[in-house]
C-alpha cells in the first residue's frame, strides 16, 4: 500500500514538475516551430531571480507569506524580459529559417545565457528554502510528504486548465491555433502573425522562468541547470508529440510515473527508464502521442 | 664560411636544447592550474581550489608563509599562474593540457577534480614528460592500474573516506543493522558506494542494505528517492553526494522528515558546512575527505592559513581548498628539494626524483606520498557528527583515523585490500 501512494505522489509531483517547464517548450514549437534550446535558460533565470528575490526577502524580516507571490513576479518580470530580448533582439531576424538553423541559433543564445547567468549571479550555489518549509508536511499513509509540493501540483493543474481554456475557448486562442495549423493562410486572412509570435514567444519564455522559480525553494540554484531539465523537457514533448500542450502534459505523467515506478522498484534503470519510454512510443509514433502527422510543404 | 656558420647554429641548437633540458633560470615559474571554474563542480569546490591558489600564490610570492614555506615563489622563482576551466570532459582537458604545455610553456601542472579527467591525463603528461600533481579526484584507479613517473596526487583516494565512514558507524551508531545509500549514477557515485558496503561487510557483518539508489547527478529532484528510503528505513542513509545535489537532498529530506529517523552519513559533507550551515541535520555524520577543514589539526600553519583565508574570501576554506594548497606546498617543497641553486628551476626530471616519497606538512596535517610507488599521498581520515550551538555548526563525537588504518599498504589494490579485510591495517 505503502509503495503504491509513494510511487502515485512520486509520480505526479515529478510529473507536474516536468509539465511546468515542457509546456512553455511545446506551446513555442507549437506556434513558432522553434524547438527552443534556450529553454533551459528561461528556468534558471527563473531559479536564479527567485532565489535571488526570496533571499533578500528573508533577510528584510518580512511576512513569510507573500514569499510565494515573490516567486511569481519574479518569474513575470525575468520571463517578460528575457523573452522580449531574445525574440525581438535575435529571433525576428531569423523567422522563416529552416527548422535545424532555429536550433542552432537558439543554442547559441542558450551558451550566452549561461555565461551571462555566471556573470551575473556567480558560481556560488542559492537557496530560497522558506517558502518550502514554511508549509509544512502531511502524513498520508504512513509517509509525509511536503505540502509544497501538493502546491506544486495545484499550481500545474492550474496551469494546464488556464492554457486549455485560453486556446481552445477563447478568440485569441483560436487566433493562435489558426497561426499553429498555417501560419501562411493565417498571415493572409490579416492575422498579426509577427505579434502572435512575439506574445507565444514571452508566454514560454513566462512559463519556463515560472517553472524554474516555483522549483527554487526545493534545490539548491547552482551553474548548468537549465540545461539538466531541458533534456527532459525534450523527451516529455518528443513522447507527447512536438506543439502538442495536451500531449506535453500526457508526457509528463508518462515520464513521472514511469521514474517513480523504476526509483522504488529497480532503482538501477531510474537513468534509462525515461529515454526507454521516449524510444518505446517512437517506434510505434514517430511523431508523437498527440501529434498530427501533416503533409511536409515543398 | 657557410659551413662555419651552419656549424655555429648546429652547436648553438644542441647548447640551447642542453641548456632547457636541464636546469633554468627563469623570470618567472609558470605554473598551469586546472579546476572547475563554470558548471556545478565550480561552486562547491573549483572556485573555492582557485581562490585558495590566489592566496597561497600571492603570499609565496611575496614571501609571507609560515616555515617551511618561506622561501619566495618556488625556490626564488615569483610564481605566476596560467588558469584553465575544468568543465568540458576529459577529451578537452588532454588537449588543454598539451596547450598549457607546449604553447603556454608551463613548468608543471597542478589539476583535476573529476576522476575521469585523473585518469586521462597521465598518460599524456607522461608522454610530455612534464611534472603534474592531481590534487582533488578521489578513484583509486590512478596509481593501481599503470606507474608513472611523473605524475603524483597529494590528496588520498575516496577509498580513504568510505572505509573511515564504515569504521565510524560500526563504531558510534548503536543499533546498527541496515543501511540505505543515495549516490550519483556515476563512478564516484558507485564507487564509494561499492567501497562502502564492501568495509562495512568486513568490520560488522550481517548489516542489512535496505535500499539504493543511484539518481542521474545533477538530478536536483529526489522525491521518489526519499520516498524509497522512507519506505525501507535504515539506521544510517549513506551518501557521497556533493554540491547542489547534496544541498538539494538536504533540503527536500529535511522538509519530509527523513532525517528525523534516519541518520544522514555525507562523505562530502564539509564542502557545503558553512554556507548550508541552517540547513544541515543535527546529528549528520560528515567528513571532509580528510583532514581538512573543521577537521584540521592544530598547527601554526593551519591558524595562518585559515586566518588569512577568512580575511579574503569571508568564509572558512573547505576541503578542495585545503587540497589544492597541499598540491601547491607539495610541488614547491619538492621543486626546492631538487634544485641546488636558488633561483633555478631544476628539470622535471629532478623535481619528479624529489617528489618521490616526500614527506610534508601542509595546513591539513602530516601529507606522506607512500602509495603508487611514492607518488599517491596518504593521509589520516577523520569524521563528526554536525551539532549547532548558537547558531554555529560544531562537530561531537569526532573520531580520527590513522592513515594506516583507512587506506592500503603501498602496491595494493583497495578493492582486494578491503576484500581481505584490510590486511596489515593499523589503527588507533
Amino acid at each position: 500500500m505503502n509503495l503504491a501512494l509513494a510511487v502515485l505522489v512520486d509520480g505526479v509531483v515529478y510529473s507536474s514538475w516536468l509539465f511546468l517547464i515542457a509546456a512553455g517548450l511545446t506551446l513555442i514549437y507549437g506556434v513558432m516551430k522553434i524547438l527552443n534550446m534556450a529553454h533551459g535558460s528561461f528556468y534558471a533565470i527563473g531559479a536564479y531571480s527567485g532565489a535571488s528575490l526570496i533571499g533578500v526577502y528573508f533577510a528584510g524580516g518580512n511576512p513569510p507569506w507573500a514569499s510565494y507571490l515573490l516567486l511569481v513576479g519574479a518569474a513575470l518580470v525575468a520571463g517578460l524580459i528575457v523573452g522580449l530580448l531574445i525574440e525581438r533582439g535575435f529571433l525576428r531576424f531569423m523567422y522563416g529559417r529552416d527548422e535545424v538553423v532555429m536550433i542552432l541559433v537558439t543554442y547559441g543564445i542558450l551558451l550566452i545565457l549561461e555565461d551571462a547567468i555566471k556573470l551575473l549571479w556567480g558560481v556560488d550555489p542559492y537557496f530560497a528554502y522558506q517558502p518550502y518549509t514554511l508549509l509544512g508536511r502531511t502524513k498520508i499513509g504512513g509517509l509525509s510528504f511536503a505540502n509544497y509540493d501538493f502546491m506544486l501540483i495545484c499550481v500545474t493543474a492550474f496551469v494546464a486548465l488556464v492554457l486549455w481554456w485560453s486556446l481552445n475557448r477563447t478568440r485569441s486562442g483560436k487566433i493562435l491555433q489558426s497561426v499553429i495549423h498555417d501560419r501562411e493562410i493565417a498571415g493572409a486572412l490579416g492575422v498579426n502573425v509577427t505579434k502572435i509570435f512575439t506574445i507565444t514567444f514571452v508566454i514560454g519564455a513566462f512559463l519556463g522562468a515560472f517553472a524554474g522559480a516555483l522549483t527554487a525553494p526545493g534545490i539548491s540554484v547552482v551553474p548548468g541547470i537549465g540545461i539538466e531539465v531541458i533534456i527532459l523537457a525534450f523527451a516529455v514533448v518528443v513522447i507527447g508529440g512536438l506543439g502538442s500542450v495536451g500531449g506535453a502534459f500526457v508526457g509528463a505523467l508518462i515520464v513521472g510515473l514511469s521514474r517513480a515506478l523504476s526509483v522504488h522498484l529497480y532503482p538501477d534503470g531510474e537513468l534509462f527508464v525515461i529515454y526507454g519510454v521516449m524510444g518505446l512510443v517512437l517506434a510505434f509514433r514517430p511523431q508523437g502521442l498527440f501529434a498530427i502527422a501533416g503533409a511536409r510543404k515543398i | 664560411m657557410l659551413k662555419t656558420i651552419s656549424k655555429m647554429a648546429v652547436y648553438g641548437a644542441v647548447a640551447f636544447g642542453a641548456l632547457t633540458a636541464t636546469a633554468q633560470a627563469a623570470e618567472d615559474y609558470k605554473l598551469g592550474l586546472v579546476t572547475f571554474l563554470s558548471g556545478g563542480a565550480a561552486g562547491p569546490f573549483g572556485v573555492p581550489a582557485k581562490n585558495g591558489a590566489d592566496l597561497l600564490i600571492d603570499a609565496l610570492n611575496a614571501g609571507t608563509v609560515p616555515a617551511p614555506y618561506d622561501k619566495i615563489g618556488i625556490n626564488g622563482v615569483k610564481i605566476n599562474p596560467v588558469y584553465v576551466d575544468e568543465a568540458g570532459g576529459a577529451t578537452k582537458q588532454v588537449s588543454e593540457y598539451r596547450n598549457l604545455v607546449e604553447r603556454q610553456g608551463v613548468n608543471a601542472v597542478v589539476g583535476y577534480i573529476s576522476s575521469g579527467d585523473c585518469l586521462a591525463v597521465p598518460g599524456v603528461a607522461e608522454e610530455m614528460k612534464k611534472v603534474t600533481v592531481l590534487f582533488d579526484c578521489g578513484t583509486p584507479r590512478v596509481f593501481e592500474e599503470a606507474d608513472y613517473k611523473y605524475v603524483f596526487r597529494t590528496a588520498a583516494t575516496a577509498t580513504m573516506d568510505n572505509v573511515g565512514a564504515a569504521r565510524y558507524i560500526a563504531e558510534k551508531v548503536g543499533n546498527l543493522a541496515s543501511v540505505s545509500g543515495i549516490n550519483q549514477n556515476y563512478s564516484f557515485g558507485h564507487d564509494s558506494w561499492n567501497d562502502f558496503t564492501t568495509s562495512l561487510e568486513k568490520i560488522k557483518a550481517g548489516v542489512d542494505v535496505a535500499t539504493k539508489q543511484f539518481p542521474k547527478i545533477y538530478a536536483g529532484q529526489y522525491g521518489a528517492e526519499v520516498s524509497a528510503l522512507m519506505v525501507n528505513p535504515a539506521e544510517v542513509v549513506h551518501s557521497s553526494f556533493w554540491g547542489g545535489d547534496m544541498e538539494a537532498f538536504l533540503l527536500q529530506g529535511a522538509a519530509r522528515g527523513l532525517f528525523e529517523d534516519q541518520q544522514v552519513l555525507l562523505t562530502c559533507g564539509e564542502s557545503a558546512l558553512y554556507k548550508f550551515a541552517d540547513n544541515f541535520p543535527e546529528g549528520a555524520i560528515v567528513g571532509a575527505r580528510g583532514p581538512n577543514g573543521v577537521f584540521a589539526p592544530k598547527s601554526a600553519l593551519n591558524d595562518w592559513f585559515v586566518k588569512e583565508y577568512e580575511a579574503r574570501y569571508g568564509t572558512k576554506p573547505t576541503y578542495p581548498v585545503y587540497h589544492m594548497v597541499q598540491a601547491i606546498m607539495g610541488l614547491k617543497l619538492a621543486t626546492e628539494k631538487a634544485a641546488t641553486n636558488a633561483g633555478e628551476i631544476p628539470t622535471d626530471e629532478a623535481v619528479a626524483g624529489a617528489f618521490e616519497y616526500l614527506e610534508y606538512d601542509s595546513p591539513a596535517g602530516k601529507i606522506a606520498m607512500t602509495n603508487g610507488n611514492g607518488h599517491q599521498a596518504v593521509q589520516e581520515m577523520v569524521f563528526g557528527q554536525v551539532s549547532k550551538e548558537n547558531g554555529e555548526v560544531v562537530m561531537k563525537d569526532v573520531v580520527r583515523y590513522a592513515p594506516s588504518c583507512v587506506n592500503p599498504p603501498n602496491g595494493v589494490k583497495a578493492a582486494d585490500w578491503i576484500a581481505s579485510g584490510f590486511e596489515g591495517a593499523v589503527c588507533n
